[in-house]
């Protein structure tokens, strides 16, 4: 009971992750990808929307993986050692991704150096998701195995299969949308800007619909049990919705109401994890590692919940009055 | 880690686990105090070093003097507490793990009336320290207050279960020279304000203190390889060996030296971008500079 409680709490996070630091990432491409004669007003107005509230956006990557290690060691050691290759690309990523943003904001002159940090700062955008997405279909394929204690499976299981690859490439589409969803609604003032936008989230969910139904398809084979779980009864309900909110983001979109697709975007992006974590569970690390088997003794559980109760009382309040002084005037 | 409780060990596997008990365990009162006092130790001399570095070319600074003084009031509390926290931290880690103290103190043979090294080439295979300076029962006095306290020596282990005695010695030996200086700035400080009531005019006090703006930053380093080097071969002592404990990856070299390359690499640019931050902020500073060198080199 516990363990599962502890595991909602990942999954809650995990989603928080996508729907603010994968917007982050999303923000990065757009960055790299800016073009036309407002080139440097697209990038301007995504510096200014990510600058404030980006460090805070990956606390919930980091309480992810605090989670994991505390209330599943065994999973999190699994993961560690299987996925060592593309989670240290994905590190990698993250390191570089940060410092070049911080460094090209507070690098004071405008010249060829800054530039570079541009650019550092764009692929780093592209590399970074790229591999969470594929780490995370790895978990899922039912490649990796862990027996006695041990991974039997060396460390190239799982996250070169085309079903992990097609989840790299939609978590990179999933990012870009929303972004560029959320970038409609912060220049409120430059309409020309807002219409650069919403064309390009309006791209990025048409490249997204054929990626899931590849990442469908592939995980017949790829991933059986994600599959299988995808046949639920709760699946169609689930599925119905996520489809629902594109369709809702995508015509809002298309009729500019922009705070509606905001919102039916964040929506898509909940069902699709949603969807996600329901297909997985009870699996941490499927076939073999499940959210019982690898759960820490009873003692740790209860005193890291009582630990996040604590942590949320502080936590919570602080990131939405952040949020609050840098978002809130743009909500009307 | 260093103390590890809060378990009990049943067929190689850890059970009754009580995560309270692990978190107090006995080498968390010494450890968490010196650290906590370590970081007040570093940020003020290393504050009050930057603003004596800009009293000695701007005396009449208010801004620099007022700055200066109040990092001078955390180094001069601070580090006479940090002096006798280390020696509370070295007498618990005599009890808790006697290998890493003899490690620290390049300790060899158990005795009584032990000698206090400093310094000196310790020699793993003749079991002696070359050159060092032996100050008589020091050792026996420090951990015992007694000149004929017992001191167990690294002989006493096995062999595979002494960690790297060179360099556990050196950093400790670091460590502490670097506190011992830092002590002695701070009496000096201290003296002068008894004795006129304000705070550094003296050029060669101002200039010591640049001198010791890094040596809190040394010292909170070389004191964690103290800890961590002093601890091996064990990474739970006791319990688990840290061979034990890593990942089988092969090729860690790899990753190990990436992350080392883009670390140093990250490290070089925000010196480079804050020293640029800085020069756009102080436009005045290089014409000041030349202005201010050049009657030193006529005179």
């Amino acid at each position: 009971m516990l363990e599962t409680l502890v595991a909602a709490v990942m999954l809650a996070s995990l989603i928080l992750y996508a729907l603010m630091g994968g917007a982050d990432y999303g923000g990065g491409m757009w960055d790299l990808l800016a073009s036309g004669p407002r080139a440097q007003r697209q990038r301007h107005a995504i510096v200014e929307a990510i600058a404030p509230i980006w460090e805070a956006n990956h606390v919930w990557l980091i309480l992810v993986i605090v989670l994991l290690f505390t209330a599943f060691p065994s999973a999190f050691s699994t993961v560690m050692i299987a996925l060592h290759i593309p989670i240290t690309a994905m590190l990698i990523g993250i390191v570089l991704r940060g410092s070049a943003f911080v460094f090209r904001k507070y690098d004071s002159a405008e010249d060829a150096v800054q530039r570079r940090w541009s650019t550092i700062f764009g692929i780093a955008s592209f590399f970074t998701p790229f591999f969470q997405g594929l780490t995370m279909g790895a978990l899922t394929t039912g490649d990796i195995h862990f027996v006695g204690n041990q991974v039997t499976t060396g460390f190239f299981a799982g996250w070169l299969t085309p079903f992990a690859l097609t989840c790299g490439l939609f978590a990179l589409a999933l990012f870009a949308f929303l972004a560029a969803t959320y970038m409609t609604v912060a220049p409120q003032s430059q309409p020309d800007l807002q219409n650069d936008f919403r064309l390009r989230a309006i791209w990025a969910q048409t490249a997204l619909i054929p990626l899931a139904i590849i990442v469908f398809i592939t995980s017949k084979s790829g991933a059986p049990s994600m599959y299988q779980g995808l046949t639920n009864w709760w699946a169609p309900v689930l599925l119905g919705w996520t489809a629902l909110s594109a369709i809702a983001a995508t015509l809002a979109l298309w009729s500019r109401r922009f705070y509606l697709a905001r919102i039916a975007a964040v929506a898509q992006v909940t069902f699709i994890l949603l969807g996600w974590g329901l297909a997985q569970f009870p699996h941490l690390v499927t076939p073999d590692v499940t959210i019982q088997n690898a759960a820490a003794p009873e003692s740790t559980l209860k005193l890291l919940l009582l630990a996040l109760g604590a942590g949320g009382v502080v936590l919570l309040p602080s990131l939405f009055y952040l949020f609050q002084i840098f978002k809130g005037q743009e909500q009307r | 880690m260093n103390a590890p409780v809060g378990f009990d060990v049943v067929n190689g596997q850890p059970v009754n686990i009580n995560p309270i008990a692990a978190m107090l365990n006995p080498a968390s009162l010494h450890e968490t105090i010196h650290m906590v006092l370590a970081a007040y130790v570093a940020t003020a001399f290393l504050v009050a070093g930057i603003h004596a570095f800009f009293l000695l070319r701007d005396p009449q600074s208010v801004f620099h003097r007022a700055s200066c003084s109040i990092a001078l009031v955390v180094a001069c509390i601070s580090i006479p507490l940090q002096m006798v926290s280390g020696d509370f931290a070295a007498r618990e880690v005599a009890k808790l793990e006697p290998p890493k103290l003899a490690a620290m103190e390049a300790h060899y043979q158990t005795g009584t009336g032990v000698p206090l090294v400093v310094g000196g080439i310790p020699d793993d295979a003749t079991k002696t320290v070359k050159y060092g300076l032996q100050i008589p029962f020091g050792l026996s006095l420090l951990i015992g207050y007694n000149p004929e306290t017992k001191v167990v020596g690294l002989e006493d282990f096995p062999r595979d279960q002494w960690p790297n005695v060179r360099l556990v010695h050196w950093s400790f030996d670091i460590m502490v020279g670097t506190g011992s200086a830092m002590l002695a700035v701070a009496v000096w400080v201290a003296w002068i304000w008894w004795r006129t009531r304000r705070l550094p005019d003296n050029k060669w006090l101002l200039r010591a203190l640049v001198c010791s703006a890094p040596l809190g930053f040394i010292a909170v380093e070389t004191g964690w390889f103290v800890t961590e080097l002093g601890r091996q071969p064990w990474i739970i002592y006791g319990f688990m060996r840290t061979r034990d404990a890593v990942t089988p990856m092969p090729g860690l070299l790899v990753p190990f030296s990436t992350f080392t390359t883009v670390y140093l690499l990250l490290a070089v640019i925000v010196i480079f971008l804050l020293r640029r931050q800085f020069m756009e902020t102080h436009p005045h500073w290089i014409k000041k500079e030349t202005l201010k060198k050049e009657p030193v080199s006529h005179a």
